[in-house]
């Protein structure tokens, strides 16, 4: 059954960590994520789990002591926001290429400067290239679903890769919204113990971890990291399935919303998706021919089938909400106009950047975005292909 | 009521307008609602003015922007009508709840151009009176609620004293003159 409630993301990822009862978090506060760490201390201090909280200095050591806890054969996992991120940086790395399926709850907020602590997704672009599995929610739900979600897909034998769970900073992680929580035994069922085929801590069967590799090795290495990257696509699918029965939620890589005859199609990953979605169904009782394409998994990143996805549209508008600074678009902009290009799909694109610092996304601007790829394609009018939503001038 | 209301809360870092949001997206969730409660934060220091917001709807709620056209308007601190444009988008058909001392003809001339409902509610001198101290979170969410017809005052009230016992289990003693504070509001906006 069910359980009705209602949470903000933080609670929600906070209450799917006390069912799981993960073995070791580390971690160090910093907003909008602080409140997981604080509300699992609570329930490791009021006895609902037994989770070994280790209070650290830094990021940079929340991260190392994860790493050391999965060595050893431990579940573990962390929290975290922004420059939290970018301080583990160097060891989101050594998680990834040691295959340490570690778990992070990332609260997404911008980096400095201007110092701001509201959302945007530079802190989850900038750790693109990081070897993570990255996956995003439109709201608390589904920050709660892939939380539960997360452990099955990392520790696959196949993966065994670390995972981000990624929300929307304040937006999801601070409000307060219905949700559909499962009870306790199903969850915990699903999820499973953690059996590592190889740690530290086994007698029978020493290992090496973190060794230093000669030149002859470091390629060979780099491919089979990025081979179970490419298997995580199908694992992510499969447990989506397992979970779609005792949930009676369905995931896949992302989510097409009335896009089946679109014209236009918005490209959308995270809370804004909600919005957009309710921008389509006005826009749809006007006669306007609009869907939403919200990114679910951003990597691994399903370029060929988003390419699919979006090839009979007239005109696709690609929303990022952080900027790259490669001077030609945002980071959604380049991976799924690449996509298209390696299927010779020639499909009209605008790169939009939004909510960049928390800056509100709207119903409106939606619209607004809508009418602006229409206006292009039926009246010829020049968009400049790669703008700011709402910026002044 | 509506399919969908709208509610946006204006106050003071500390004073509890995201508290009283939450508090009410949390007993409209009780009676079967779909609810959003959440803050916009801006500096997070005391005294600075601070926005948030409510949506309450039968139907799932999937825009996650703020509310740029509010039906209703509480305003927590009176202080901010001089600085911040507290009725801007609010709906003529709706109102705006201003905890003060003074009577709606008086406030009126500080909100216009609006010229919709106004409702004063003093929740100084109830929660002195009922509670001995200056909390104006309780008053200002029986307030919305009695304006709005979110739920009936019994529902609310019943609903309430559930949440009180849960979160002052460490101290009941204040239960009752929250409670209190609840009825004195409820029975000030109907004698209005």
């Amino acid at each position: 059954m069910a359980i009705r409630e209602r949470m903000s993301g933080n609670e929600a990822v906070s209450y799917a960590i006390k069912q799981i009862n993960p073995d070791v978090m580390p971690a160090f506060p910093i907003t909008p994520s602080t409140e997981i760490p604080q509300m699992v201390s609570n329930y490791i201090a009021n006895g609902e789990i037994d989770t070994e909280f280790i209070p650290v200095e830094s990021e940079h050591s929340s991260m190392s002591a994860a790493i050391g806890a999965e060595a050893a054969g431990a579940r573990s996992l962390t929290a975290t926001s922004s420059a939290g991120l970018a301080f583990m940086w160097e060891e989101l790395l050594l998680a990834a290429s040691n295959r340490m399926p570690v778990a992070l709850a990332l609260v997404n907020r911008t980096l400095s400067g201007p110092l701001n602590i509201n959302c945007d997704h530079t802190d989850g672009m900038g750790a693109r290239d990081t070897g993570w599995i990255q996956i995003y929610a439109e709201n608390n739900q589904e920050a709660y679903d892939n939380f539960i979600q997360a452990y099955p897909i990392a520790e696959h034998p196949e993966v065994r890769l670390p995972i981000m769970i990624c929300q929307d900073g304040f937006i999801t992680s601070h409000a307060v919204e219905n949700i559909l929580l499962l009870e306790d035994e199903p969850v915990k069922e699903f999820v499973g113990e953690y059996q590592p085929e190889e740690f530290l801590l086994n007698p029978g069967k020493p290992v090496a971890v973190g060794p230093y590799a000669v030149s002859n090795f470091v390629m060979e290495a780099r491919k089979n990291q990025l081979i179970a990257l490419e298997n995580s696509k199908q694992v992510i699918l499969d447990v989506a399935k397992k979970f779609a029965q005792i949930s009676g939620r369905e995931y896949g890589l992302f989510e097409e919303y009335r896009t089946e005859d679109a014209d236009y199609i918005m490209v959308i990953m995270g809370s804004a998706a909600g919005t957009a979605k309710e921008a389509v169904d006005q826009m749809r009782g006007e006669g306007h021919k609009v869907g939403v394409l919200k990114i679910r998994v951003f990597r691994p990143f399903p370029a060929e089938e988003i390419a699919e996805a979006l090839k009979n549209a007239k005109a696709v508008a690609i929303m990022d909400r952080a900027e790259s600074y490669n001077g030609n678009g945002g980071v959604l902009g380049g991976e799924i106009t690449s996509g298209l290009f390696k299927k010779k799909y020639m499909v009209d694109c605008v790169n939009y950047i939004y909510g960049l610092g928390g800056r509100d996304f709207t119903v409106t601007n939606t619209m607004e975005i809508f009418h602006q790829l229409s206006d292009m394609v039926e009246n010829g009018t020049e968009v400049e292909q790669y703008q700011y939503v709402g910026i002044r001038n | 009521m509506n399919e969908k209301i709208e509610i946006r809360w204006h106050g003071r870092g500390g004073q509890g307008a995201k508290t009283a949001a939450l508090l009410l997206a949390d007993v409209a969730f009780k009676i079967g609602k779909q609810v959003q409660g959440f803050p916009e934060y801006g500096p997070e220091r005391m005294g600075a003015p601070i926005t948030a917001y409510n949506r309450i709807s039968d139907e799932v709620i999937r825009v996650h922007s703020n509310i740029y056209h509010p039906d209703y308007v509480v305003v927590v601190d009176e202080t901010l009508l001089h600085t911040v444009d507290v009725t801007r988008g609010l709906n003529p058909a709706g109102a705006i709840i201003v905890n003060t001392a003074k009577s709606p003809e008086e406030i009126a001339p500080q909100v216009a151009p609006y010229n919709g409902k106004i409702v004063t509610i003093d929740a100084r001198k109830i929660s002195e009176e009922a509670l001995g101290k200056y909390f104006p979170n309780s008053p200002m969410l029986a307030a919305v609620v009695a304006v709005t017809g979110i739920m009936p005052r019994e529902v609310f009230l019943k609903e309430m004293l559930t949440s009180y016992e849960h979160k002052f289990a460490k101290k009941p003693e204040v239960i009752e003159g929250n409670m209190k504070a609840l009825e004195m509001t409820f029975d000030a906006v109907e004698n209005k």
